[in-house]
């Protein structure tokens, strides 16, 4: 207050008048920004509007929503907290926030192949852009195509995984019928789907790094590994983290596999994941009270998640143009 | 050792570059193999599917599978139904992206940047925590079992596209837009004129991306359509899936399948060297 005062002129020169705004900056052609900025308002009211009625209202009233039991026809009977602390006793709900993180097991096995692979189509070698654009075709496949496709795939006796396992003199399992192997299965599919979008980002990221300090670590004496080690690595570092990020979100949302290749849950509810059960506790047996409160949980989870990336990518304010 | 020897160096380089050739072409066939399997099961007989052991190569190739599908399932409404849906909120939601965008870019409006970074803030929302609401509000509306809620929401704009699209006209200088004020031009003909022409290329990337995403989208259409006719085609191949499984019909299954999969395919294989710029764009700015 006193700060901003003390750079306008004292008040004091005209006592009757309304506080206007300071004329700190002169402006010859208000009129003129006057008309620039009723456009400017015309051309983002779209997104805002947009943000407004579909986001920021349904959530408003999700929070009210979630302290309600509610079919999502008939009156709203407010129940307080009871559906956030119904959800820890829920067997179901910890099962499949269980089976959610159990499939992120993924996603270091996923990056850690990708960068690999980034590393090795980063060599001169022939059909290398034939190459990077076959592991990029799962990438934008239809899901929903690819689920159809795996399951029947690993279906016990006339799958391709188990013909194929059949051939080297394996036995497979019913990858899909087990519980022991629902999970595998399904993170097998996710890390085949992803792995060229990973990939390709990697690959810009290297593509990046100077040849000439990977080649004056080399003439320092630097073996590959040291190299990878203290060079390409760190360099990729951002890039990591924004697929670490990336992946946690939406891995958090896993939905449509399960939905289609295991359509009640799995066995035993083996695979089912966060978003699977709330869609079917909200969807097939009309529990939208619990069912918001559910996603509420969720998204503040993500929210979470995705702020940490915003600080910390501030942070360290690497660029890999 | 190879380090003192040039040719000996060349010749270790040489080897290592067979060798990760060989293990690219091997992880390639792994990335390859269950779509071209897809292919081959839509082309072979109920009984060739069941055959122990396996047909590889289905002989001879049933292509009428591919004919029979168009009747006795809804494919062909589904494609049109996606098309719609793609198409509508595509084109209509990149209008209002690039002027949003160019606004927020260009032109002198107070709090704008608050603006930007509440938009941002919308991002980190999923959708599962938005499609209870969502879904009692198109109830509301009666729209439920048609396309509007697809549509609607989406033809506001899509912030991703934003995003870009405010970052590739911060390249563009001001000055030209400043002139174009100066000579008395409307700031619907400088969007049209100057700004559209300059970001082409950026919003026809994004375009794309936008439009396999949605094509390829599957939470929501399940929410929202029952009717089989009204269905988008991610939704028809799925209830294929459970309707045609009992039958062991999967030929016409997987015929389903590589028709949803075939036009993103195409197009990717079209846009390549623009799709795989503008990801590997998103690495970077993410």
């Amino acid at each position: 207050m006193s700060q901003s005062a003390s750079l306008t002129t004292p008040p004091e020169t005209v006592p009757g008048a309304p506080p206007r705004k300071p004329a700190v900056r002169r402006r010859t052609g208000s009129r003129l920004h006057r008309v620039e900025q009723r456009w400017a308002l015309a051309f983002v009211a779209a997104p805002v509007i947009g943000f407004l009625v579909f986001t920021v209202y349904p959530i408003g009233f999700s929070v009210y929503a979630s302290l309600t039991s509610w079919n999502g026809l008939g009156p709203m009977t407010f129940i307080g907290l009871d559906n956030f602390v119904n959800m820890w006793g829920d067997e179901y709900f910890r099962t499949s926030l269980y089976n959610t993180f159990f499939y992120m097991i993924g996603i270091p096995i996923g990056l850690a192949l990708a960068l690999g692979l980034a590393i090795a189509l980063n060599r001169k070698i022939p059909g290398r852009t034939a190459l990077r654009t076959i592991y990029y075709i799962p990438v934008i496949s239809s899901l929903a195509a690819i689920a159809i496709l795996w399951q029947w795939a690993y279906n016990g006796d006339f799958g391709l995984v188990n013909q194929v396992l059949g051939m080297v003199g394996i036995d497979g399992p019913n990858w899909l019928m087990n519980t022991s192997t629902v999970k595998p299965a399904i993170i097998i599919l996710a890390i085949w789907k992803g792995l060229g979008y990973s990939m390709l980002l990697y690959l810009a990221a290297i593509q990046s790094v100077p040849a000439s300090l990977l080649e004056a670590a080399a003439l320092d004496g630097a073996n590959a590994w040291q190299r990878f080690r203290s060079i390409t690595l760190p360099m990729v570092a951002p890039v990591t983290f924004f697929l670490v990020v990336t992946n946690i979100i939406a891995g958090s949302q896993i939905f449509t596999e399960i939905n289609i290749m295991t359509p009640t849950g799995g066995p035993e509810y083996a695979s089912a994941s966060i978003v699977f059960y709330i869609w079917q506790k909200a969807f097939k047996y009309q529990q939208m009270g619990y069912g918001t409160a559910m996603a509420l949980v969720l998204g503040m989870l993500v929210f979470v998640i995705t702020l940490i990336q915003f600080r910390l990518n501030r942070r360290n304010s690497f660029s890999i143009d | 050792m190879s380090r003192t020897n040039p040719l000996g160096a060349r010749a270790q380089n040489r080897l290592v570059n067979t060798a990760v050739l060989a293990l690219l072409i091997v992880g390639a066939l792994v990335m390859i193999a269950p779509l071209v399997w897809m292919l081959t099961t839509a082309l072979k007989t109920k009984a060739e599917v069941f055959a122990l052991p396996p047909v590889w190569i289905p002989d001879p190739p049933q292509w009428e599978t591919f004919t029979r599908m168009w009747t006795e399932a809804p494919v062909l409404s589904g494609i049109r139904n996606s098309l719609i849906v793609a198409l509508s909120v595509t084109i209509v939601g990149s209008i209002t992206s690039s002027l949003a965008a160019f606004a927020l870019a260009k032109l002198h409006l107070p709090g704008k940047n608050v603006i930007f970074l509440g938009l941002l803030a919308g991002l980190m929302v999923p959708f599962p925590a938005l499609m209870i609401p969502q879904f009692v509000m198109f109830s509301k509306a009666g729209w439920v079992d048609t396309l509007l809620p697809l549509i609607v929401p989406y033809l506001f704009g899509n912030i991703i596209m934003i995003f870009f699209l405010r970052q590739y006209l911060s390249s563009v200088p001001d000055s030209m837009i400043e002139a174009a004020k100066i000579d008395g031009a409307s700031y619907p003909q400088i969007f049209r004129v100057i700004v559209l022409p300059m970001i082409r290329p950026a919003i026809a990337a994004q375009f794309i991306l936008w439009f396999m995403t949605i094509w390829n989208d599957y939470l929501a259409p399940i929410i929202y359509l029952n009717t089989p006719s009204r269905q988008t085609l991610q939704v028809v191949i799925a209830n294929l899936n459970v309707q045609y499984a009992t039958q062991r019909d999967y030929p016409l299954i997987m015929a389903a399948s590589v028709v949803a999969l075939l036009p993103i395919l195409v197009v990717f294989l079209i846009f390549q060297r623009q799709i795989i710029e503008s990801v590997a764009l998103t690495g970077s700015k993410g």
